[in-house]
């Protein structure tokens, strides 16, 4: 019936059509609710498994965020919350704020877990840059208590890194900065080659992490033998690897292991 | 009417008439003044993140333009579907529309394919003022880098150079535009049949706004739903959980910009199965609003 047949019905007939109506399109939604439900539980799962959706976003992050970037956070801003952090932190760096930018950071890695280069940047302000300034920090006057907030931002760095890489386990930058961390900063050349050799192993990777973790194995007490056995390897892989460092490594190696002759690439 | 008139029940002519109509009428209204906003906002942007490295400004840029994207297609959506039957029925306009006669499905589908049409114009728009601030940025990162590196020999720029390209344009950021643009066209059916039974637009915008925070909180509720119904709890919850999961549509499923921005490549499955889910969802609501606006007195 058209709406003007509509107006001229009884009005009883016509409230009743107009109510069942309204009934139909509420039954529509609930009806469509229900069948939804399931299609969208098993949507949200194939779009996690995906990687997609992030992780789950806790209290202590709203606590963190205050209440507007929390609320933008859970509107589908995330992505946009993040940046802005890592802008905040970036001027806090500048005002050499470094209990204030590590806040931050943490706050933008867990709202963007899949964004490599703020867990690469968190870590290289944390590693590097606090590090180095609390070792030269003159308002500490005992050089023991400087060194150890020097290892202990270090420490943050590393941790940054190694849950990053939770998250972006092929991502090749992040096992390079990690493991010159550990080479650099943490005094731990077996970890460090380990980390360098799986960077390596990762898509895309650049070929200078398997000569890194040839040399940071050359460094490490007790590993000579398997750091020789890795530089020859890469020696004889290709001659475009014959570099000035390769080949200074090689030598001393070869010399502390007092190798034969036939396996030496320098004869004595 | 009879048929003998030439009239017919469904005709695509008056819905596209219709379309056509709203699409003006929104030009009209100057609805596009927000892209002067948008430019501004990715310029300003550009300049502030010159400080980090290019992939890290480039991957800020993509993060606030598609959250801008996002942002004012679900504005435009809203705030535009939300003002216009209740003008329609206040300049008469809608008399004049269903005397014709129009019928009133091929109305609300009509009013809603001009909304469709004009978000997707609007997200063109912004694509190529994203696009041609992306561009510009890149020529000058390009180059710094080509005076930065001159020493090097032309392997090494030449691959830098293809790292600087590689994280300007990603091929999934399209699959992006296309959720946001999903996500626009969900809520503009809801907000039609919002304003079908409303009393006014302000009641509609409010609906609407509260409608836009839970929806993104439906798959919280629902998870939570779920488990309970598992694993026991109150009655009451569990009917209020229901009720938000059952009525409120998910709108953080088409939320998967910010892992596209971060090199995430969406599945072409999961990509069809999420829009969808978009398609069915206003459909349905297209339907309800029918239903509602067909017993509607003018």
């Amino acid at each position: 019936m058209s709406a003007a047949a509509a107006l001229t019905a009884a009005p009883g007939r016509r409230h009743f059509r107009r109510f069942a109506r309204l009934l139909l399109a509420a039954g529509l939604i609930l009806g469509f609710g229900f069948a939804r439900v399931s299609w969208e539980t098993e949507l949200t799962i194939a779009q996690r498994q995906a990687g997609f959706g992030g992780s789950p976003l806790g209290l202590d992050l709203r606590d963190r965020l205050g209440q507007t970037g929390f609320l933008a956070a859970l509107s589908g801003f995330r992505g946009i919350v993040a940046d802005i952090l890592c802008i905040q932190a970036y001027a806090a760096w500048e005002r050499v704020e470094w209990g204030r930018m590590n806040g931050l950071f943490q706050s933008a890695t867990t709202l963007q877990p899949k964004s490599v280069f703020i867990w690469d940047l968190a870590g290289w302000h944390m590693a590097y840059n606090a590090s180095r300034a609390a070792r030269e920090d003159t308002r500490q006057p005992r050089e023991a208590l400087r060194i150890r907030a020097e290892r202990q931002y270090a420490v943050i760095g590393r941790d940054f890194l190694e849950r990053g890489l939770q998250h972006n386990p092929t991502a090749p930058v992040l096992y390079a900065n990690l493991g010159a961390i550990l080479r650099d900063k943490l005094g731990d050349p077996v970890a460090a080659s380990r980390v360098f050799e799986k960077g390596a192993r990762q898509p895309g990777a650049p070929g200078y992490l398997k000569r890194f973790a040839a040399y940071a194995l050359a460094q490490a007490p007790g590993h000579e033998r398997e750091a020789q056995a890795k530089l020859r390897a890469l020696y004889d892989l290709d001659p475009k690897e014959h570099l000035p460092t390769l080949l200074r490594e090689l030598r001393r190696l070869e010399e502390k292991l007092s190798l034969p002759a036939e396996q030496r690439i320098y004869k004595p | 009417m009879s048929a003998t008139n030439g009239y017919r029940g469904f005709s695509p002519g008056r819905i596209f008439a219709l379309a056509r109509n709203t699409v003006t009428e929104l030009v009209r209204q100057r609805v596009f003044y927000f892209l002067l906003l948008f430019a501004l906002l990715l310029i300003g942007a550009s300049v502030i993140l010159i400080r980090f490295s290019f992939q890290d400004q480039f991957q800020m840029l993509k993060d606030i333009s598609l959250g801008a994207m996002s942002i004012f297609s679900s504005l435009i959506a809203v705030l535009a579907t939300a003002a216009m039957l209740p003008k329609d029925i206040e300049d008469r306009t809608i008399h004049t529309i269903l005397a014709k006669p129009v019928p009133r499905y091929e109305y609300v589908l009509g009013r809603f394919l001009g909304i469709a049409a004009l978000l997707a114009l609007a997200l063109v728009l912004m694509g190529l003022v994203f696009a041609l601030v992306l561009a510009v940025r890149e020529q000058a990162v390009e180059t710094e880098t080509l005076v930065e590196l001159r020493a090097l020999g032309g392997d090494a720029v030449a691959a830098r150079i293809g790292e600087l390209r590689a994280s300007v344009f990603n091929p999934n950021l399209l699959a992006g535009l296309s959720l946001i643009y999903a996500k626009a066209c969900v809520l503009a059916a809801l907000t039609l049949l919002v304003s079908t039974f409303a009393s006014s637009s302000i009641y509609t915008l409010l609906l609407m706004a509260m409608v836009y925070f839970i929806g993104h909180f439906q798959a919280t509720a629902r998870e939570y739903w779920q488990a309970s119904s598992e694993a026991g709890g109150s009655a009451l919850a569990k009917v209020f959980l229901a009720l938000v999961s059952i009525v409120f549509p998910d709108l953080q499923i088409f939320n998967l910009v910010d892992e596209i921005v971060v090199g995430l490549a969406v599945p072409p499955a999961l990509l069809g199965r999420t829009l969808a889910l978009g398609g069915f969802y206003i459909a349905i609501y297209l339907c309800a609003a029918h239903f509602v606006f067909a017993q509607k007195e003018l």
